[in-house]
């Protein structure tokens, strides 16, 4: 059920991004898109009765992890990939925010109809 | 781009030391407590967005100028870049070893001295994030008082 | 289950918001919403790495959507719709849609199991068996960020350098200057 609802998320950021008109619509449209991605990646490393995988001084038994550390810890490798992708989806908003005023700033309007008939 | 109010300039003069030493706390426990270079980075540069927005766009270049900005942002790239080389050349083993941990500093998990080559890495990383941020925001505020000042005439 | 899917139910309302607005204040607005959510439910989902990056990019990424578009004259959306393009990309997105559903309780485990259980001899489980003995780091995260996976670092780092010089490039003010000056 909440892989439904992330789906439906990610086609609601997909639908913006393709009917609107406005330049900064189409930016919000991409930036749901990665929320709905990053949040469906981490949603497949839950596991019920987790615990979040940082080691803390009660898991070493001995030398070694303990057995339960072991078996109720969270999948550490899809935030890891997350992780990266968050701060990557910051830089690409400055770079295409810094197309929307730039094309502002030649053509006056945000609207995609109306720079394909103005030939600058 | 000015500044705002005297009540803002005075609060918010006590608070960026506050974020930016809580930045620098992130980092340097990445490997111990959640956060990492990357969070760690972000917060370091908010802390001096919070300057920008405070007092005024120019006051901050005065701070930190844009030259500056850049090579710092390429000191953290090339770091980053000649700890993984070490590996390479000291144990002759491979891309990014871990050769601290592996050869000396051994079994004493949970310390702040621990982990190898993570705490220099992340601390490489947190500069490379904190001035990439830091810098795209002060040349979209630098770009954008042209335009507005275009604008009026 | 019910706190995901009431998390999930409000981030949806935020976003229906955010898209169908005619001001573009309210659907930045929106936006920060969105991502204070998507925050949370990081928390309740046993990944705090995330949601401490997750609140501060947040934060970093309103102000360059605040600061960069919202002036005395840009504020409002005007023009009417074109009929037969939306109702086109709407059929589209539906068949998309049934068809991804479809696919999902057949390829997908449940809600709660993770991946790796599943698999034998999968990557994540020796991470967390031996993270610990092969690095020394008690961040689980950052053993695979730094030292298991550097690689896939190395990588965020040239890619966020090269959009921070692409948008760099892109807001130069002084190239009208030196096509003007004479070469010899």
């Amino acid at each position: 059920m909440p892989y439904a609802l992330c789906f439906l998320l990610f086609m609601i950021g997909l639908y913006c991004a393709v009917v609107k008109k406005n330049m900064v619509k189409i930016v919000i449209g991409i930036l749901i898109m990665e929320y709905a991605v990053n949040l469906f990646l981490i949603m497949l490393g839950f596991r019920w009765g987790g615990r979040a995988p940082i080691v803390t001084a009660e898991d070493i038994s001995g030398g070694s992890l303990s057995k339960l550390f072991i078996n109720s810890s969270v999948d550490p490798l899809p935030q890891a990939l997350v992780l990266t992708a968050i701060v990557i989806s910051l830089g690409s908003l400055a770079l295409m925010i810094s197309i929307c005023i730039r094309t502002y700033e030649r053509y006056g309007t945000f609207d995609i109809t109306q720079i394909r008939r103005l030939k600058g | 781009m000015k500044g705002m109010t005297i009540i803002v300039k005075n609060i918010s003069s006590f608070v960026k030391v506050l974020i930016f030493l809580f930045g620098i706390y992130i980092i340097l426990f990445g490997h111990l407590t959640p956060g990492g270079g990357f969070a760690g980075g972000v917060i370091v540069a908010s802390s001096y967005v919070l300057l920008m927005l405070a007092y005024g766009r120019e006051f901050a270049e005065e701070n930190l100028s844009l030259p500056t900005t850049s090579r710092l942002d390429c000191v953290g790239a090339l770091l980053f870049a000649a700890i993984a080389l070490f590996g390479l050349f000291y144990g002759a083993t491979g891309f990014f070893w871990n050769f601290i941990h592996q050869k000396e500093l051994w079994g004493q998990p949970l310390k702040l001295l621990s982990a190898g080559t993570i705490p220099l890495s992340n601390i490489s990383i947190g500069i490379k994030v904190g001035s990439s941020l830091f810098l795209v925001i002060l040349i979209l505020s630098s770009f954008r008082l042209e335009t507005s000042a275009s604008e009026k005439e | 289950m019910a706190i995901f899917c009431t998390l999930l139910v409000f981030i949806i309302i935020a976003a229906f918001i955010a898209v169908e607005t005619k001001k573009l204040l309210s659907a930045v607005i929106c936006i920060g919403a969105i991502g204070f959510g998507a925050s949370i439910m990081f928390l309740f989902l046993w990944a705090p790495d995330i949601a401490i990056t997750q609140i501060v990019v947040e934060v970093l990424g309103l102000i360059i959507l605040i600061r960069a578009t919202i002036s005395r004259d840009r504020t409002f959306i005007a023009g009417d719709r074109e009929f037969f393009g939306m109702i086109v990309s709407l059929v589209i997105i539906l068949v998309i849609a049934v068809a991804g559903v479809s696919v999902f309780p057949e390829t997908l485990p449940d809600f709660g199991t993770p991946v790796f259980t599943e698999t034998s001899n999968s990557a994540s489980q020796t991470y967390i068996e031996e993270g610990l003995e092969k690095t020394g780091a008690a961040n689980l995260v950052a053993s695979v960020i730094l030292d298991f996976r550097a690689y896939d670092t190395l990588g965020e780092a040239t890619v966020l350098f090269t959009t921070i010089i692409g948008a760099t490039v892109i807001l130069r003010k002084k190239t009208k200057k030196l096509l003007e000056e004479p070469d010899l």
